[in-house]
């Protein structure tokens, strides 16, 4: 690569699609939100049961509406920079957060997990609101140890089993919910009505399968992405593994997950601490797209901040 | 490890889990040394065991994030050590700067793999026969089975007929089979286990791949000058970092020259400016004694690979050639000094070692500018890192450079401690400034310097492990395991004649939500329905 040709007004206009797309997610949020509040309080009353479900489907136009303008501000940040659009932490939270949302509405084709589209809007504005007001970075062009080929590969398995890993997260927060014996029990107001949407969610054993169908495509991933890691480690760094505090991270990550494959076959593990293990895995990768991208000393500094 | 604990006896785990079993671990008084051995072998290679180890690994890797790592840092564990020695010293104590090669965290990698061995290793015998083994009998009270159907048949010929579709239809879907006189039984889904194996196996490979190859392995450092060449042999390197079994005998004879190092630096775009697109390493190398030259360009992402070896371009920097005269009018120091980097616009810091000038043995601080600015301060400072209009500052020092103490000096550090300054900061005279082409005179009657041009360099890293290959190898061998034991169900079908009907039953040796859904969808493709009436009764649990 010998010039580049950046274009920052392009890169203006994307951040301001981005931004009308996480106020349309805000609005689905909002929603989904309150079909789950009405379809839990509903009862066996049919016209609360549907207008329930018309709030569900609205919020799911809009939803899909927002993925396509989010499509589109990933898309023009990748042509305003001129190269992949995920080289720095506004573009892994603005394209991941992109994925995450794809992979949801497209599981939505396979697997009947409607129920999850409030915490998913939730946490991809919750995403998109941080990377637009604190990762925020112009466009600039790739230092030369990011000019490779395993840049695109490396990094978009890893965003792919992000998202796996968010939604089996997710599943396994409601399973832990349901088999809270405290909060299944407590007579405090809250939690009865919290108790009322838990109920139109599916059983445990349903949540428990589905958590682990999505994990374990995460972790077949995430094996993916240290191995091309390594691979490509060993082209830039001269190593293929040198303990570089991101990598780590992702080891400890791999090992969490491995950890939850073997719980969920082992007597005394499967269940809660298996659902457990999948929350504290999904933590993990939060901890280290952000405190150890921000914070912590290595190779990977590439945050752009 | 994975399905160890499964359902031995074919009953599917149910959704609530029965009261923990503690009666394995409950051990009689009198069991003697060998009892206990065995006791504490089938601990160690229980699944409980493996994954708790595997759980302790995660949490014993996070404190060689959060302290320097000697391997990975060992500027950071200098500092940490600097800043605080008192905790540092503590640390050390706990191997927390060495925590990947640590006591501690060995042991649990070690128990983990010993684990491991113990839990594969007797499977593989037991996969084997299950490989070779006709599929399981038929249970005696197929209604126990987790999925099962049973159809009204009413003469023995069309039983014979529904057994024989069915028959055709496992042999469709690739199940092995016997076909018994009252029935047929069948499985598949071999490929789990074996996958199961192969994934186990392949980390073993790669733990072993990562240690003998780091065994047979050296890497080495050297900074290499335009115009300079670098000879493969321990003598010429800047650093080297032998594995345990490295023997010298194994450097292939090799030689490389760097003929011109390149920066391309963004010009174009505002936000951009000044940032390096791309390094070039312009190098010729030589390989055996009678290799032809052969020319190649090094960058960041493409090593050169050599016989033997492979080149990776890992810094760069500006060397000023200095010429210095000396009292006497002799040459006492003529050649590239290397100088360190300290900002992204290249402001770069050299020392300057003169020992065998006379009158006095002198050594000078000096700063490059590559393009050479004023700050408001009037301190100087680099605009930008290409050399667009360089400058080279020098404070002098006069007296004992402190080099024949026997110590090993560092090249970039001058200990000014027993030095008298006499140019630049509080010595009357002020620093020396000099671009390209220029000379000044030095203070004291010490001579004349020279700034006669400049060259670049490029920190170049030589390393050979010869396990890579295989680590990679199995690697991928251990995500197609994965890949295979995760996505195939290992189940058994059954289909057996009763008296005035047949019965259907399947069974997963595995959590299968979908064991019922595909029982149901077997009787409809294989066409048992045609043959009966409805069933009598289909119960799925």
């Amino acid at each position: 690569m010998t010039s580049v040709v950046l274009n920052p007004e392009l890169d203006a206009i994307s951040r301001l699609i981005v931004l009308g797309a996480m106020t349309l997610y805000s609005i689905a949020f909002v929603m989904f939100s309150v079909s789950l509040a009405r379809a839990a309080n509903a009862g066996k009353d049919k016209t609360q049961i549907a207008r329930a479900a018309l709030f569900e489907r609205i919020a799911l136009i809009i939803t899909v509406v927002s993925v396509v303008a989010h499509g589109a501000g990933v898309l023009t940040r990748g042509i305003a920079a001129a190269r992949v659009p995920w080289a720095n932490m506004y573009e892994f939270s603005v394209t991941g957060s992109f994925v995450v949302m794809s992979i949801y509405l497209l599981s939505l084709i396979f697997r009947p997990i409607k129920y999850l589209a409030a915490f998913v809007t939730g946490f991809v504005v919750l995403i998109l609101g941080s990377a637009t007001t604190l990762f925020y970075v112009e466009v600039r062009s790739l230092m030369p140890a990011l000019q490779n080929y395993w840049l695109l590969i490396h990094v978009t398995v890893a965003i792919l089993a992000t998202a796996f890993f968010m939604i089996g997260a997710a599943l396994a927060f409601i399973y832990l919910m349901r088999e809270w014996e405290w909060f299944n029990k407590t007579k405090s107001p809250l939690v009865v009505s919290a108790r009322k949407v838990l109920a139109i969610m599916p059983k445990s054993d349903k949540l428990e399968r589905q958590s682990y169908q999505f994990n374990i495509i995460g972790l077949i991933l995430w094996t993916f992405t240290l191995i091309a890691g390594a691979i490509w480690a060993d082209k830039a760094w001269h190593r293929f593994w040198g303990w570089d505090t991101k990598e780590v991270w992702t080891f400890i990550i791999w090992c969490i997950y491995m950890g939850y494959g073997h719980a969920t076959v082992t007597r005394g593990w499967d269940g809660k601490r298996a659902a457990w293990l999948s929350m504290i895995g999904f933590v993990a990768i939060l901890f280290n797209f952000t405190i150890v991208n921000l914070y912590f000393k290595g190779l990977h500094v590439y945050s752009g901040l | 490890m994975a399905l160890r604990q499964q359902s031995k006896k074919g009953t599917r785990q149910k959704p609530k889990r029965a009261p923990r079993d503690y009666s394995a671990e409950v051990t009689s008084a009198d069991i003697g040394a060998l009892g206990w051995a065995r006791w504490i072998w089938r601990q160690l290679t229980s699944m409980r065991t493996a994954l708790i180890l595997l759980l302790l690994m995660a949490v014993a890797s996070v404190p060689g994030s959060l302290y320097p790592q000697r391997t990975a840092d060992p500027n950071g564990v200098t500092q940490f050590f600097q800043a605080n020695p008192q905790l540092a010293q503590t640390l050390d104590r706990f191997q927390l700067f060495d925590v990947y090669s640590s006591a501690w965290f060995s042991a649990i990698y070690i128990l983990l793999f010993i684990s491991l061995v113990g839990c594969v290793l007797p499977r593989i015998g037991v996969h084997w026969g299950e490989l070779t083994a006709p599929a399981p009998l038929m249970p005696r009270n197929m209604s126990r089975m987790p999925a099962y159907a049973k159809f009204t048949v009413a003469t023995p010929a069309a039983q014979k007929t529904a057994v024989d579709r069915a028959t055709a239809q496992l042999k469709r879907e690739r199940y092995r089979l016997v076909r018994e006189a009252n029935g047929v039984r069948a499985e598949k889904g071999y490929l789990r286990e074996t996958g199961n194996l192969l994934f186990h196996a392949s980390l073993l490979g790669v733990l072993l791949a990562v240690g003998i190859g780091g065994a047979f392995s050296y890497s080495g450092q050297r900074v290499l000058v335009e115009g300079e060449t670098f000879v493969n042999n321990l003598a010429d390197f800047d650093s080297f970092t032998p594995g345990l079994f490295f023997n010298a005998d194994r450097l292939t004879p090799m030689s490389l020259s760097l003929t011109n190092f390149s920066t391309t630096y963004d010009l174009n775009n505002p936000s951009n400016r000044g940032i390096p697109i791309d390094f070039r390493a312009q190098v010729v190398s030589r390989v055996g004694a009678e290799g032809l030259p052969k020319s190649s360009v090094i960058r960041v992402n493409e090593p050169l690979e050599l016989p033997g070896s492979k080149v990776y371009l890992t810094g760069n920097g500006y060397a000023p050639v200095v010429t210095i005269f000396d009292g006497k009018g002799n040459v006492a120091f003529d050649g590239p000094v290397v100088f360190l980097p300290q900002d992204s616009n290249m402001t770069s810091l050299g020392v300057i070692k003169v020992p065998d000038a006379s009158p006095s043995q002198f050594g000078i601080q000096a700063f490059f500018y590559p393009t050479a600015a004023k700050l408001k301060s009037g301190a100087l400072t680099s605009a930008f890192p290409a050399a667009g209009d360089p400058l080279l500052t020098m404070f002098v020092y006069k007296g004992n450079l402190g080099l024949d103490s026997g110590l090993n000096s560092n090249v970039f550090q001058l200990n000014v401690h027993a030095m008298k300054q006499v140019a630049g900061g509080k010595s009357g005279n002020k620093a020396i400034e000099l671009a390209p082409g220029q000379s000044a005179k030095l203070p004291d009657g010490l001579g004349r310097v020279y700034f006669t041009g400049i060259k670049r360099y490029a920190s170049l890293d030589i390393t050979y492990n010869p396990g890579e290959l295989y680590v990679l190898a199995f690697a991928i061998l251990a995500m197609v395991g994965l890949v295979m034991m995760l996505f195939t169900k290992r189940r058994r079908v059954w289909v057996k004649i009763v008296e005035g009907g047949i019965e259907v039953a399947a069974l997963s040796k595995h959590k299968d939500s979908n064991l019922d859904r595909m029982l149901e969808h077997f009787i409809k493709s294989a066409k048992i329905k045609n043959v009966t009436a409805k069933p009598a009764k289909k119960a799925t649990k």
